[in-house]
């Protein structure tokens, strides 16, 4: 394996360099579409339970049938990374806008009602208050997004644009262990990243979780 | 784009080999196969964890780690490992949904009332009837929602075993990408997703049924 | 249903924050106008693989930009990444690619590389073309093993015709659907299968299926060194249902200018079966590289330093 490595250390390099960026992005993109959506289904509560099927629904899509439509929907070229991206953020927004919901939900009204009586208004009481007491919850649906994306990507593989996933389908073809397992290695490894730095993100910015 | 495929008649003949009924037989097959054997695996591990409190480490991160590994990486690994056939399969949909039932187990353990457990505790009950008796009755909302997450994933993800050359509605996916039939691309998804819904909501029923219902409402 | 539309609607709204561009106007810049970056593309399977690893760095060493998108998929998928301007080169094969491009299948009396080429040339997608083929030839087979060959006597496509019946085929998902597939075994040969399994593009799925007897027949490619390894029998096709198959460049006419023909032909000049054979074993058996093996190539062939 170690040989390997020495011998395609460029190719893998790439590979990995296209897997961050197919899964990272969409986090990003989807943690910004998450958050109104998120907000919008407490507001009005009404909306909560179509939002919440829809996504359901949403979620259970498999992610190769979402990538290969995504041209047909959007007229993006086949291959064109946009494909990818577009897909994981609708998963991501599935997963997060639901954790954003139960979040603020989540929020004591005793909270609510002391803030609203401190002479806070909506968006101010929404922004210092609400949102701060959800974090712990809306971080822990990110993190769950975050380690998705990274694993889902390689199904990407299948029509070519995959990142890791490319040493998956190169191996399998050759019927050849050292690329799969280089694969699956730097995948669960990226995916221990990224989640460790939103841990490390999280305690810097809710000190308040840590005394309890 | 349209749904002729899965309108045709022809694709719901009950006895053809490559027939939609087929198709979501073997799906569901594998989905069961691998939801059963990650119960068999991880429901013990979990209550046993939440029970004691001892590897509560373990339980909490096997979640994340699990999720991270690849199953498409995970299920060429195997093929090529062990060839062709069902146990490359089943070994990665079930690493797949072991992690969501045990970190819910033992969320379901943890987070029940203690003041209960104590008190069947103090009227005698052993070990063994506090936790078939008192805790996993307790801990099965929270248990059956994380069965249900595993339910769902399944469904989703076990349309990678055609990428292989296994059976599953993965067939309509990849057969369809490769003769650029988008219909057929097109009837795998709405079939998929549908599954996905019927499966949850048999799953939501049962649910009702099994939970106690002093638990409701709560 | 209800629910889906709704799912389509969201994944349409969400365009707004992907699209870069007009997606209907045609590409343009990218893909290798004006002496820019070609992109490479290839099939999903080994021999495609190096070969497109072969031209890109045949390219590179004339002083061609070239980016790689390799492992696309079946035909189906790759011609049309390469009409949508994803990608502007790629390894082909005569006979299959004029079979994919005929409708109605390929013109009577057409056979001999020369006859292929010609028919090709009049059936190309606009803006695509083609370059100077090769001799290298790799073919479509049917192959069974030795113990199948012997048991039913079967020396030809035409000795299927009456144990078909009871044997499993295992090819390509694509093959199922294609005139150079089952389509063309039925109506030229008579040809039907007791059942046919999805497998991979001559890949170790169909070779190790073929093996372990879970296939009786296998749609393998010539130039697989498995053959010979297997003692495999290919199956002789005297109606020519798989024509000649030279490898041979497409790509977009807007990429092409006399420094990637010069590179290309000069490939194709140098590419013979066995060769290819040899160099593609390296790939398969020893697990050699794509790019360390494309190399090799190049440079034993005079065609980089």
């Amino acid at each position: 394996m170690i040989q390997y490595l020495r011998n395609n250390s460029e190719i893998v390099w790439l590979a990995l360099q296209e897997h961050l960026y197919l899964a990272l992005l969409p986090v990003l993109l989807g943690f910004a579409i998450s958050l109104p959506l998120g907000y919008l289904a407490v507001r009005f509560p009404r909306l909560y339970h179509p939002l919440i099927n829809t996504f359901g629904v949403l979620y259970s899509i498999p992610s190769l049938a979402l990538f290969v439509f995504l041209p047909v929907l959007l007229g993006t070229k086949v291959l064109s990374p946009v494909n990818i991206v577009v897909a994981l953020t609708i998963y991501t927004v599935a997963l997060l806008a639901r954790t954003v919901a139960d979040g603020l939900r989540a929020v004591d009204p005793v909270v609510i009602q002391a803030a609203t009586a401190m002479g806070y208004r909506r968006l101010r009481r929404l922004t210092a208050v609400e949102l701060p007491i959800a974090l712990p919850v809306i971080l822990a649906g990110l993190r769950v997004a975050t380690v998705s994306n990274i694993s889902l990507v390689s199904v990407g593989s299948l029509i070519g644009i995959g990142g890791l996933g490319q040493l998956f389908t190169r191996g399998f073809q050759l019927f050849y262990i050292e690329p799969i397992l280089v694969g699956i290695i730097l995948s669960v490894l990226l995916a221990g990243l990224a989640d460790l730095i939103i841990v490390l993100v999280q305690r810097a910015i809710t000190p308040w979780t840590r005394a309890a | 784009m349209n749904l002729s495929y899965l309108t045709d008649p022809a694709h719901w003949d009950l006895s053809a080999p490559g027939g939609i009924p087929q198709l979501i037989l073997s799906h569901l097959g594998y989905t069961a196969l691998a939801l059963l054997l990650g119960v068999i695996i991880a429901l013990p591990v979990g209550l046993y964890i939440g029970h004691t409190g001892k590897g509560s480490f373990i339980a909490i991160n096997a979640g994340n780690a699990g999720r991270s590994l690849p199953t498409l990486g995970l299920l060429m690994l195997m093929v090529t490992l062990l060839g062709l056939g069902l146990l490359p399969v089943l070994i990665a949909l079930t690493v797949l949904v072991i992690p969501p039932i045990l970190t819910s187990a033992y969320a379901g353990m943890r987070t029940l009332d203690h003041r209960v457990v104590d008190a069947a505790r103090g009227m005698g009950m052993r070990s063994w009837q506090v936790l078939t008796r008192v805790e996993l009755p307790m801990a099965l909302p929270v248990l059956m929602s994380g069965f249900r997450n595993a339910a769902l994933q399944v469904v989703a993800t076990a349309t990678v075993a055609a990428a292989v050359g296994l059976g599953g509605l993965g067939r309509l996916l990849i057969d369809g990408l490769a003769v650029n039939d988008y219909s057929r691309v097109l009837a795998g998804a709405v079939v998929v997703a549908g599954l996905a819904v019927l499966v949850d909501l048999f799953l939501a029923l049962i649910q009702r049924w099994i939970v106690s219902p002093g638990l409701k409402g709560s | 249903m209800k629910r889906f539309l709704t799912a389509v609607t969201l994944a349409l709204a969400l365009t707004a924050c992907g699209t870069d561009s007009d997606p209907l106007a045609p590409s343009t810049g990218t893909s290798g106008a004006a002496g820019g970056a070609v992109t490479v593309g290839s099939a999903n399977f080994p021999e495609s693989q190096l070969l497109a690893e072969i031209y890109s760095q045949a390219l590179e060493a004339k002083g061609v930009k070239v980016t790689r998108k390799f492992n696309i998929g079946a035909r189906e998928v790759y011609l049309k990444a390469l009409q949508d301007g994803s990608i502007s080169l790629l390894p082909e094969y005569n006979g299959a690619l004029l079979a994919s491009l005929s409708t109605g299948g390929v013109p009577e009396g057409v056979s001999s590389p020369a006859d292929v080429l010609a028919a090709l040339k009049k059936v190309l997608p606009a803006g695509t073309e083609v370059l100077e083929q090769s001799a290298a030839e790799d073919k479509d087979t049917l192959t069974v093993t030795a113990e199948t060959a012997t048991k039913n006597n079967l020396k030809s496509i035409e000795d299927l015709k009456a144990v078909a019946p009871t044997l499993v085929a295992g090819a390509g998902p694509e093959f199922a659907e294609r005139h150079q597939g089952l389509k063309g075994l039925e109506s030229v040969y008579g040809v039907k299968f007791k059942e046919f399994k999805p497998l991979d593009a001559g890949g170790p799925l169909t070779v190790n299926a073929l093996k372990d007897g879970d296939i009786q027949v296998a749609n393998i490619f010539s130039t697989d060194s498995s053959i010979v390894a297997n003692k495999f029998v290919v199956l002789e096709d005297p109606k020519n249902l798989f024509l000649s198959q030279n490898i041979i460049p497409l790509l977009r006419s807007e990429a092409n200018n006399p420094t990637v023909t010069g590179a290309l032909n000069g490939v194709s000049a140098k590419l013979t079966t066995e060769n290819l054979t040899s160099y593609l074993a390296q790939v398969q058996v020893d697990k050699k590289d794509i790019t360390v093996v494309a190399k090799a190539f190049l440079t034993e062939n005079g065609l980089a330093s």
